[in-house]
């Protein structure tokens, strides 16, 4: 956030005047994540994760550009390939878990930071643009690695892409054309493969791109914090550097540790057997599960199992999985309590923990067991409390609910002191 | 406008998904879904412990060349091995003589051709050849095994829940269909007998498997270290050994682990004690 008391960038050597009069690149890092960039000091360690995103995603380019130089997108030799990989490229093991598990930890750290988000209305004006952004980013990279998925060619590639490709067939008319378009051919051949390995390399960079504007957009009204209050004086913010980079250091720190010893000694913990046999388009694995990061959402789309008069069952399953994302568009809206942190919200905070939260649980768990009896059922119940509680529970909550007093502002937050003047 | 059209949408959706519940519920009453017999008598593996388990383990290369041994006289007769090359096998402990004495001899010889008419021919294995498979391609492996296809073993247990535990089971799992009894002490039903050129093996998921008991007696294979070869002696040996085909990194991976985890544990230390002292004049 631009605020008057921010420390200007002062160029630290004759070179850094002559390049700061003409192509000021130091000072815009400087305001960014400097000293220059005055950000909420109260933040807790549920604020890290939007750094640890942005590395994961670093981690995630590096090993995958290696990767690309290894890999074959031939349906004959892409699975040998990945082998090969493992086998005989000088730390190619290595790279392959490391972004393979990446992926997981990526979407981890990703959905720490969303629920965050969540929790302390950070969706609120006048952050929406912020909110939005990061739902786009969201979409991109289930894309991503969706299509990554794709790329070893082994039994849940192959089978993965038929079943959600087949989403597309859903759709009344143009569905069996349009998935043939997307394909290339009847099912997932050479040249899906071939145009999902392209697309791969390609998506994450725009996702950099959209975490760029997501950052821009962030920087114009600043963070939020754990109180949710906006920022009033100096002592309520602290400089970027060194304050958070030291704390981020710390977070950082956690977070390899916890990734380093799931990618070097459970590597193969988060995946799925069946991919590593080669890809059989005459043999249907018993049960096709996606990856963990997407069990919710595959939870829903097998939820809905009767028709709606003409709308067929899996029309409705197929909208119901997007309309799950897309709602989060709609958030910013729905929530109309005036009140951001969910700390001073009652009701909030107890459907949150109590509703919510449960509910990913339960379909997480319903989308990686077989759609039969029991699961089935249960990832109703859930599915129907999902929507009903951004649809529905939230705008009444909000209007409804008695919030909690709060502090009078950051400071008095963390000291549990009146802030003294603006110096 | 934009909460009333989510209400409606909320309503129809949780409405319409209680409904679906109803019918779901309904169905579960009046058609309970029996499972599968492959369900109810279909076991998990058994217990086995290997000397490359947990965090330290490390692969005993005695173990594996007498499940390579295992592997060269008996599997390797359906079952090809295709992402290993003989050279790999300096990586268990053979010497360079051996390793080309093992590609020479090896029952299958690589496919060629014949430098003087440009015919197909066949040539001993070299180092650098993966291994042959002992069917030149898929139908001749179907035609010579019932029309059943021998998979390739290379990934195996990786391609396996538990796959090494997986592979021990199976190969010391077959039993008689007759005095078979599932955890429930249920016999097998007659229609879940082995058909013809089956054998019953609960540790299959099928129950029936098309391969014959390869593993039948003890001393089937004997082992140049004097290790008593019982099958699941045996048994034993050939999963730890096709735990290796499946990964061959894996010394290097744990070692390389924990020289990761000791610098990360410094380095975190060192980011809390700087982010402590950096924070020191902001906590009250």
């Amino acid at each position: 956030m631009s605020v008057e008391w921010a420390q200007e960038y002062k160029p630290g050597s004759p070179f850094m005047q002559w390049m700061d009069e003409r192509l000021p690149i130091p000072r815009i890092i400087y305001n960014a994540i400097g000293g220059g960039y005055e950000v909420p000091r109260n933040f807790n360690w549920l604020y890290n994760f939007g750094v640890l995103a942005g590395f994961a995603l670093m981690v995630q380019i590096i090993t995958g550009i290696v990767l690309a130089m290894h890999y074959n997108s031939q349906i004959d030799s892409a699975f040998n390939s990945v082998e090969h990989i493992m086998r005989n490229v000088n730390g190619g093991w290595f790279l392959r878990y490391v972004h393979m598990n990446g992926a997981s930890f990526f979407f981890i750290v990703v959905y720490i930071h969303i629920f965050r988000g969540l929790y302390y209305g950070s969706y609120k004006a006048p952050r929406e643009m912020v909110w939005l952004l990061g739902v786009v980013i969201f979409l991109l990279m289930m894309a991503t690695a969706f299509m990554g998925y794709v790329l070893p060619w082994g039994q849940m590639s192959f089978w993965g892409a038929q079943v959600i490709t087949g989403f597309f067939s859903a759709i009344p008319l143009v569905g069996e054309p349009l998935r043939q378009w997307l394909l290339g051919g009847f099912a997932p051949d050479q040249a899906a493969l071939t145009r999902f390995f392209s697309l791969h390399y390609l998506l994450p960079f725009v996702i950099l791109g959209v975490i760029i504007l997501h950052i821009w957009a962030l920087h114009i009204p600043g963070s939020n914090n754990p109180t949710g209050l906006p920022v009033k004086t100096k002592e309520d913010t602290v400089p970027f550097h060194p304050y958070y980079t030291a704390k981020d250091g710390v977070g950082l720190g956690v977070f390899l540790i916890i990734f380093v010893a799931v990618a070097f000694f459970l590597p193969n913990a988060l995946g799925h057997p069946d991919n590593y046999i080669p890809a059989n388009p005459l043999s249907t694995p018993a049960h096709i599960v996606p990856e963990w990061y997407f069990w919710p959402f595959y939870a829903i789309l097998r939820a809905f199992t009767v028709d709606f008069f003409f709308i067929e069952a899996k029309l409705l399953g197929v909208l119901a999985m997007f309309g799950s994302i897309a709602l989060l568009f709609f958030l910013p809206w729905l929530d109309t309590s005036p009140v951001r942190s969910g700390n001073y919200r009652p009701l909030f905070k107890k459907f949150f923990w109590f509703g919510l939260i449960p509910c990913i649980i339960v379909l997480g768990y319903c989308g990686v067991m077989p759609a039969e009896g029991i699961y089935i059922l249960l990832g109703q119940l859930a599915s129907a409390y999902y929507f009903a509680h951004f649809l529905i529970i939230l705008p009444i909550i909000s209007r409804i609910e008695k919030t909690l007093p709060m502090p009078a502002s950051i400071t008095e937050a963390v000291t549990g002191k009146p802030a003294l003047a603006a110096a | 406008m934009v909460r009333l059209g989510a209400f409606l949408v909320g309503l129809f959706m949780a409405g319409w998904l209680l409904i679906s519940a109803g019918f779901t519920t309904y169905e579960m009453i009046t058609d309970p879904a029996e499972k599968p017999v492959e369900y109810q008598f279909a076991l998990h593996p058994k217990e086995v412990s290997f000397a490359h388990d947990g965090l330290f383990g490390k692969y005993d290369n005695q173990q594996l060349q007498r499940g390579f041994k295992v592997y060269k006289e008996v599997c390797a007769a359906c079952h090809s091995l295709n992402q290993i090359a003989f050279r790999n096998f300096a990586e268990i402990g053979y010497s360079e003589e051996q390793v080309k004495a093992i590609a020479k001899d090896w029952p299958t010889q690589v496919p060629s051709i014949n430098p003087d008419t440009g015919e197909a021919a066949t040539r001993p294995g070299l180092p650098t050849d993966k291994i042959p498979s002992p069917y030149p391609n898929e139908t001749a492996a179907r035609a010579a095994n019932n029309n059943a296809l021998p998979p390739d073993l290379s990934l195996i247990t990786k391609a396996r829940h538990n796959g090494p535990a997986y592979v021990y089971s199976l190969l010391t799992g077959y039993t008689d269909p007759a005095t078979f009894k599932n955890e429930e002490g249920k016999p097998l039903p007659k229609e879940a007998y082995p058909g013809p050129g089956l054998s019953f093996n609960p540790y299959f998921p099928n129950l029936n498997i098309a391969m014959a008991q390869p593993l039948a007696s003890d001393g089937q294979v004997t082992y140049d270290d004097g290790t008593k070869s019982t099958v699941s002696q045996m048994a034993k040996d050939v999963s730890a050994f096709l735990t290796w085909t499946a990964e061959p990194k894996m010394n290097q991976r744990k070692q390389a682990g924990w020289a990761a985890l000791i610098f990360l544990i410094v380095f975190t230390g060192l980011a809390w004690m700087s982010y402590k002292q950096i924070w020191a004049d902001k906590r009250s």
